[in-house]
């Protein structure tokens, strides 16, 4: 045991949690207190002293499916109907009972393939009908050892399998019974829009069970057939903190989108704070004079007037072109989320034309709608929507330049890919001499800066500073260490 | 030379430290047989634990470690610790924790107008003793303020200590509960150290409105805790609502938990749940309509515009929206 609990703590770091040697130690020493076949008790209590953070328990699950599923002879790629315990056996006799004439399912041999499809699919609509966690796990087994075709050694990815099973099994037909045998069970005439509403999404609740269920079972037998390790290296994916926003899929962006929020929240109560405690104000050298009469006329306590946080103004141009338009979604909910921190943010979006979107923001207590909103209000077509930073960047300074003051801290996002136009860099070296701050935040990795059309080494020249911002957890930084 | 209070202290206190020299604490009897023992418990007290939650409550008894209970408002955290105090049969101490917390408030505090008087009467009854005796006379447990912290420490029954909200505090304070936390002893300068005799089980919630230090994070037992699952929530409705049917309190489950599932600002919590369903209870509603809900979401939520959308989608006059 001690030795799959270490194989299973270097995942979990190799995923990127940053569990502690004393933590480690904790997580042996519980689970002497909790019985080893009780896999639940055994998991709650590896998260309870392994995972810290609630961003980190998807890492932390799927790592211990690997690690810690049902193992031993019994179970192995190509397993059978032979494989299901007889208590399940037991369920799906019982539920798929009115589905097959001979009264049962056969018994042993060919497992799944001696019930036809239709029959399959009547035994599946009954477990989910019942919603039995025991049935169901039960049809999801065999519905993967009927349709998975799973086959030892072969080079290919869990999410084949699972294609492969769910194409048979036509889930939306699935939610569709679902539906109407609850329409069917409801008193006569009760059945209401909110009814049929309510229908619909526990037939869908149902549905991703018996595909996480899938998913398990497919993920079990290829930890027989490969090892836990090598499964869970290649299960392996990001923490959200440290998800790329240029490759992210929509899966992803949809794990970033939940956890920018409380991010901002965090930051933004971390620098209310830093702005209230941490800053020591100028000597105040009267109230040192009058403070030291208490100790002989010697300024043994110096005091200090209070400090006068200056917010700065902060002036956000940002690409929202394809692929860097992540990116800017995300940089523009940040900075707004936490604009009490500074004393005005105003929003510039640009392709090849810009726009002013600060309003959107200003008049909406929903960053994300406001988000919304800038995607598909703001006029930033000039000619074929290909990026052009050096247009927008000269009607940028021909516009609101102006408006760009020593106390405003101007950032640009992008990836500065100017398709080979001008790049107009002189824009920046004039904000630049009225600005405050002038930095650039690129999306893409440095190592990619100054190839192909990317030109951001031109105009690195009249930045205080460059920086690459992949992640979210780079932007952070970077946000809390400007306010 | 000064008596070593440290020696007078402990005798005063009798009975084996909680500590082995090692550092090690002693779990001493355990207060649970068994998870599911955890679990049936917080039931019988109306407490409704998923298996996560029992097994986290059963270990930190056996391993003597702080709970950590982290997650959105009104899940119950605070109730998690008041319901555990109560089916072991602990007195509950708690610390709320606010911005501006300090020591004095958390630990202890000398009660300065009680030596300032005591120190007067002395002057008045000429009873003309030394500093020192007086000095060890007014830094005497009588003139001691014993805050939750201390209080939960020396307190002879036993006791399960709430940090309630422990986000709040500065970091400074943070370290200050954690030095408690790992040590359980407070060290008085005046008085010596006083150590817990038998060890409180300890609950720290979190809003998660900021970070908590990684040693904090280390020394605790961790639990998230979310929105409870359909089939849970609606056995809180149950146990926690008199009257209330066993078809209108899964409506209202099914009801909260398609709320949830749409991009609202805020989502409603148990706590709502429950004034919900009291309120449907009280307006004789035996089956929820469409209109009933949309005439009472004011209770489930707290944003304008969420109410709209809201009510919209029930109506079924939006498509829900899969995001
Ligand atoms: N699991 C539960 N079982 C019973 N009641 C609960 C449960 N969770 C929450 N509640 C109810 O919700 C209310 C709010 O819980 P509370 O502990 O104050 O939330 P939190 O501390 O997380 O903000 C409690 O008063 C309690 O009645
Ligand atoms: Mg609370």
């Amino acid at each position: 045991m001690l030795e799959v609990l270490s194989g299973f703590v270097g995942e979990l770091r190799a995923a990127g949690l940053p569990v502690s040697l004393a933590e480690s130690i904790d997580a042996a020493d519980a689970i002497r207190h909790v019985p080893l076949e009780d896999r639940e008790a055994l998991k709650y209590t590896l998260a309870a002293t392994l995972v810290k953070s609630s961003t980190h328990w998807r890492a932390f699950e799927t790592a211990f499916e690997v690690y810690f599923s049902m193992r031993g002879d019994e179970f192995s790629i190509e397993g059978t109907a032979q494989n299901l315990s007889p208590l399940e056996l037991q369920e799906l006799r019982q539920s798929g009972r009115g589905a097959m004439s001979s009264g049962g399912l056969p018994a042993g041999g060919a497992g799944g393939e001696a019930l036809s499809a239709e029959e399959l699919a009547e035994m599946i609509f009954r477990a989910m009908r019942s919603g039995g966690d025991a049935e169901l796990t039960a049809a999801a087994r065999y519905a993967v050892a009927r349709y998975a075709g799973m086959e030892a050694g072969r080079p290919v990815g869990g999410t084949y399998y699972l294609y492969r099973t769910l194409r048979n099994l036509d889930l939306e037909r699935l939610a569709e019974r679902l539906v109407e045998a609850a329409r069917e069970d409801a008193p006569s005439g009760r059945f209401t829009t909110l009814e049929a509403r309510m229908a619909a999404e526990e037939a869908q609740a149902r549905i991703d069970r018996l595909r996480a269920e899938i998913e398990s079972e497919i993920r079990r037998r290829l930890v027989a057939d490969r090892g836990a390790e090598a499964l869970a290296r290649s299960l392996r994916k990001p923490l959200p903190e440290d998800i790329e926003f240029m490759h992210a899929t929509k899966e992803e962006l949809a794990a970033l989108r939940r956890t920018v929020q409380p991010l901002a929240r965090k930051l933004a109560v971390r620098l209310a704070r830093k702005r209230r405690h941490g800053r020591r104000g100028p000597l105040d050298f009267r109230a040192t004079m009058r403070r030291s009469l208490s100790t002989g006329g010697v300024p043994v306590y110096p005091r200090y007037r209070f400090p006068r946080p200056a917010k700065p103004e902060l002036v956000v141009i940002a690409d929202i072109s394809g692929s860097v338009a992540a990116f800017a979604r995300f940089t523009l909910h940040l900075v707004h989320a936490i604009s009490t921190q500074f004393s005005k943010v105003r929003s510039f979006v640009f392709v090849d034309g810009i726009d002013e979107v600060t309003g959107f923001f200003e008049g909406s207590e929903d960053v994300a709608e406001a988000i919304a909103n800038v995607n598909t209000r703001a006029d930033v077509i000039w000619v074929d929507g290909h990026s052009d930073y050096g247009h927008a960047l000269k009607v940028f300074m021909e516009r609101w330049g102006e408006e760009v003051s020593s106390r405003s801290s101007v950032l640009i996002l992008g990836d500065a890919r100017n398709n080979y136009h001008a790049s107009e860099a002189w824009v920046l070296k004039e904000l630049r001499s009225r600005a405050r701050h002038l930095h650039w935040l690129n999306p893409e990795p440095s190592a990619y800066w100054d190839s192909g059309d990317s030109i951001v080494g031109e105009y690195a020249l009249y930045c205080d500073s460059v920086v690459e911002c992949r992640t979210l957890r780079q932007l952070e930084r970077f946000v809390a260490d400007l306010a | 030379m000064k008596p070593d209070r440290t020696e007078r202290r402990h005798a005063d206190a009798g009975g084996p430290p909680a500590v082995d020299p090692m550092g090690f604490f002693d779990p001493g009897p355990p207060r649970f047989g068994s998870i599911t023992d955890v679990n049936e418990r917080l039931a019988g007290a109306g407490y409704l634990a998923d298996e996560g939650m029992s097994s986290v409550v059963y270990l930190a008894d056996r391993l003597v470690k702080p709970v950590l209970v982290e997650g959105p408002a009104g899940t119950g955290k605070t109730e998690l610790a008041k319901s555990v105090a109560r089916i072991t049969g602990s007195r509950l101490v708690r610390l709320q924790c606010y911005e501006g917390l300090d020591e004095s408030k958390a630990l202890y505090e000398w009660n300065y107008s009680k030596q300032l008087l005591r120190i007067q009467a002395e002057q008045v009854l000429e009873e003309n003793r030394g500093w020192e005796e007086i000095e060890e006379d007014i830094f005497g447990e009588g003139f001691l303020l014993a805050r939750p912290l201390l209080e939960a420490i020396r307190s002879v029954e036993p006791v399960v200590l709430l940090v309630d909200e422990v986000d709040r505090v500065e970091l400074e304070t943070e370290a200050l509960l954690l030095e408690v936390l790992s040590e359980y002893q407070v060290s008085i300068p005046e008085l010596g150290t006083i150590r817990a005799t038998s060890l409180p089980m300890v609950f720290l919630t979190s809003n998660n409105t900021r970070e908590l230090s990684e040693a904090l994070k280390r020394r605790c037992l961790y639990l998230h805790l979310d929105y409870p699952s359909i089939e849970r929530e609606r056995a809180i409705v149950l146990a926690r609502v008199p009257g209330i049917s066993h078809e209108l309190a899964d409506q209202v489950a099914r009801i909260v938990r398609s709320l949830r599932s749409m991009e609202l600002k805020k989502h409603p919590s148990v706590s709502e749940t429950l004034d919900w369903a009291r309120t449907l209870v009280l307006l004789g509603v035996d089956s929820i309509d469409a209109e009933q809900a949309g005439a009472t979401l004011n209770i489930l939520l707290k944003y304008r515009s969420d109410i709209e959308r809201a009510s919209k989608e029930l109506a079924g006059t939006a498509g829900p929206d899969r995001s």
